[in-house]
């Protein structure tokens, strides 16, 4: 469903004044001529100056409400992959861990730890990247950092996101809020993000049409929680990324000390991703999503956030997968299309493809 | 999707369950030999359909759990050295050698890198001249072939800088041993779908003659493992020791000759150490000596290091069978998958994992909060 920021490298001009090298040097990150110019001429010219005159810090207006803070680092590996790159996954990603706590967000910061030897153009692709991101989002980056590592000390370049929402006064989302009888609904297609990055890393890229479903969720979120006069309605949020559906419900399960049935044959997974994971022996509802949340909805109002989800193409895909139950407190049990039941557990640490 | 959506049809399944009800007058002891095949029957929980008609006895075929404790260490010493690049197949990292794992080794240092192919093994080789490349050959029939294809690869490249550290294993000899043994309870066999996608099925005919047990080649989703299950019940009732085919698809009588063909030229058959079970004679591949130049375990000199595997550990009871995971006295409390005594709680083939992580509803004990999140609330 993603509408996938189309940048072509090739297309792209560095801006910078070319000096003596077309790659990123120490010196970039010194504090010196050459910092002013990188801020001055390649991240300003992508961000824009959403927090006025430059200063140490960002200075934003709240009105009502209780602050969001949410912080995430990003080292994606490889930079670029189908759909995306590191830059619009870190603007969407941390947008998400605000919109998941009900907020809406007022400004993200962006801070960069830069490895030498990093081309001055993929380094202009991503921040014009992050840049449009941000812009489509509606929310600007007010503040940032640049940081430059010698070879080795860093994959190519990681990116921290932070970000600052605000949440109306009186709402009250969280795990702890889910409750048994509650609908358990995710937002669409399930996969999407984390078989695109398998598809292009080293030692396995193997070909797909399968994309990224990086998105910003605050839009989706808000029309949630208009959708009856309650907000309230809606208890829990979250966003399925490492580790997917999976880490998620069960996190939920544990916090809420509440027991979750899955109806497996509800789960939206897509073709492409199905193959893809049966091939790689992985399962999908562990493999991570980008531009997708799960929530946990008093029964009665479900139909209604349902249909303002769907109302938006992030949440075109909107469905009913399970509920919160009173039994087997802790633990995710899903029921099979043959009528079978399973519990559904975390994977110890990353999954492993099997050996056949 | 073809080939997927049409083998997970609840419908079909519901019809086959029910067959197999019909016709079952008894509870038959079925064992399904492949580790692929256990994982599949528990996810779906076939066994929880076929409650009263089959007990399910879970067979030594996942290769991550079979490779002897000594082959992990000897792993474990060649990744550790300075001028290696160690490849393998992901689900071995975790497994416990004596002392650590492959990931501790990577934490540690080490260069341990995970492959979904050995030829991207070699791959590595030609890209650095400087380095030792080796591979982690294990694995049954099935991922042989690929493995011998990296030594004749390797051969053709020319590169000098490329081993293999081979534990191939292989599944009649195995059969052999677990219907050989007093304590066998098993009646019928679904065969290993895969393996016989390239060795074909004429090693069974001499099983099924000698033992007179029925045998059935039977696939990986849900519709495949009931069909082959009908097939043997069907057998069993009618007194019939036979061995068919009820993966067609994908199995023809011959198998992959030109696989075979590679296999026999790069390897040849030796005794080998399975984990939990002990020495089966002739039931494992080895590098021929034509090619002992690619033989990671001669080049660095680890072939001497033999170790103890923990008493603590019955994974070799379950391998053969004659215990549950559950029935294990330290399932779920001592072993873990965050503490596995043995590699059949590591694999998610692995019996005791696929209990682990699938039927604690049944098996009885709350999960153990296992991440610092959990560990907030």
């Amino acid at each position: 469903m993603s509408d996938p920021i189309g940048i072509d490298p090739s297309d792209w001009v560095c801006p910078l004044p070319l000096r003596e090298t077309k790659r990123i040097v120490i010196g970039h990150g010194g504090g010196g001529i050459l910092s002013e110019e990188l801020i001055e001429n390649l991240f300003l010219p992508a961000f824009g100056s959403a927090g006025g005159p430059a200063r140490d810090s960002a200075l934003l207006d709240v009105v009502g409400g209780r602050i969001a803070v949410t912080t995430d680092s990003y080292v994606v590996n490889p930079l670029f992959f189908p759909g995306g790159n590191i830059g619009d996954l870190a603007i969407n990603g941390t947008i998400n861990d605000l919109a998941m706590s009900g907020a809406q967000p007022l400004g993200l910061t962006a801070g960069f730890i830069i490895e030498e030897g990093l081309e001055l153009e993929v380094l202009g692709v991503i921040a014009q990247t992050m840049g449009k991101a941000a812009a489509e989002a509606g929310v600007g980056i007010v503040t940032g950092d640049t940081k430059v590592v010698g070879k080795g000390g860093a994959d190519g370049l990681f990116v921290n996101t932070a970000g600052v929402g605000v949440v109306p006064d009186g709402l009250r989302i969280g795990p702890e809020q889910a409750r048994p009888g509650d609908h358990v609904i995710v937002s669409g297609n399930l996969g999407e993000h984390g078989v695109a990055i398998m598809s292009v890393r080293d030692g396995i890229d193997f070909g797909t049409t399968v994309i990224t479903d990086s998105a910003p969720l605050h839009r989706l979120v808000a029309a949630m929680l208009s959708a009856v006069a309650d907000p309230n309605v809606v208890h829990t949020l979250r966003d399925p990324t490492r580790g997917g559906l999976v880490a998620a419900t069960v996190e939920i399960a544990r916090t809420a000390g509440i027991g979750i049935e899955l109806d497996e044959g509800r789960i939206p997974v897509p073709d492409t991703v199905a193959s893809a994971c049966s091939f790689l022996g992985l399962d999908p509802l562990q493999v991570a999503n980008e531009g997708k949340l799960v929530a946990f909805v008093d029964p009665a109002h479900s139909e209604a956030v349902l249909d303002a989800m769907r109302s938006l193409p992030e949440g075109a895909g909107a469905v009913i997968i399970g509920r919160a139950v009173e039994e087997h407190p802790g633990m995710v049990v899903g029921r099979t299309p043959f009528g079978t039941t399973r519990v559904i557990e975390r994977e110890l640490g990353e999954q492993l493809p099997r050996i056949c | 999707m073809k080939y997927l959506d049409e083998f997970r049809d609840p419908v079909a399944a519901k019809t086959l369950v029910d067959k197999i009800h019909q016709r079952a007058t008894r509870t038959w002891t079925i064992m399904e030999v492949c580790g692929g095949q256990t994982h599949s029957i528990i996810r779906n929980g076939i066994d929880q359909l076929l409650d009263g008609a089959v007990e399910f006895i879970h067979g030594p075929g996942c290769p991550v759990c079979v490779t002897p404790l000594e082959m992990i260490d000897r792993a474990l010493e060649i990744a550790s050295r300075d001028d290696v690049i160690f490849c393998s197949f992901g689900d071995m990292l975790r497994v416990p050698g004596s002392h650590q794992d492959l990931f501790s080794v990577r934490a540690r240092g080490g260069d341990v890198r995970i492959v979904y192919s050995p030829l991207d093994a070699t791959r590595v080789a030609a890209e650095n001249p400087d380095k030792e490349v080796v591979f982690f050959g294990v694995g049954f029939e099935t991922t042989a072939p690929a493995n011998a294809m990296s030594v004749l690869h390797a051969q053709r490249l020319g590169l000098t800088n490329f081993s293999v550290l081979v534990s191939h294993v292989l599944v009649p000899p195995a059969m052999t041993a677990i219907l050989s043994s007093p304590t066998n309870r098993v009646q019928g066999f679904l065969a290993a779908g895969h393996v016989c996608t390239v060795m074909g099925t004429s090693e069974y005919g001499p099983l099924v003659e000698k033992f007179g047990v029925p045998i059935v080649v039977t696939g990986f989703e849900p519709l495949d493992l009931l069909e082959g299950v009908r097939q043997v019940v069907d057998l069993l009732e009618s007194g019939k020791a036979e061995l068919r085919n009820a993966y067609p698809r994908a199995v023809s009588d011959a198998g992959n000759t030109v696989a075979q063909q590679a296999l026999a030229d790069v390897f040849s058959v030796t005794d080998r150490q399975w984990r939990g079970i002990g020495m089966i004679p002739q039931s494992g591949w080895t590098l021929s000596p034509r090619y002992a130049e690619f033989d990671a375990e001669r080049k660095f000199g680890v072939g001497h290091l033999q170790v103890q595997e923990s008493a603590e550990c019955h994974a070799g009871e379950v391998l053969q069978g004659l215990l549950k995971p559950n029935q294990c006295p330290a399932f779920g409390k001592t072993c873990t998958p965050r503490t596995p005594l043995g590699a059949t709680m590591v694999s998610s083939e692995g019996a005791c994992a696929a209990y682990y992580q699938f039927r604690r509803l049944e098996t009885g004990g709350a999960p153990a909060p296992t991440s610092s999140t959990a560990a907030h609330v």
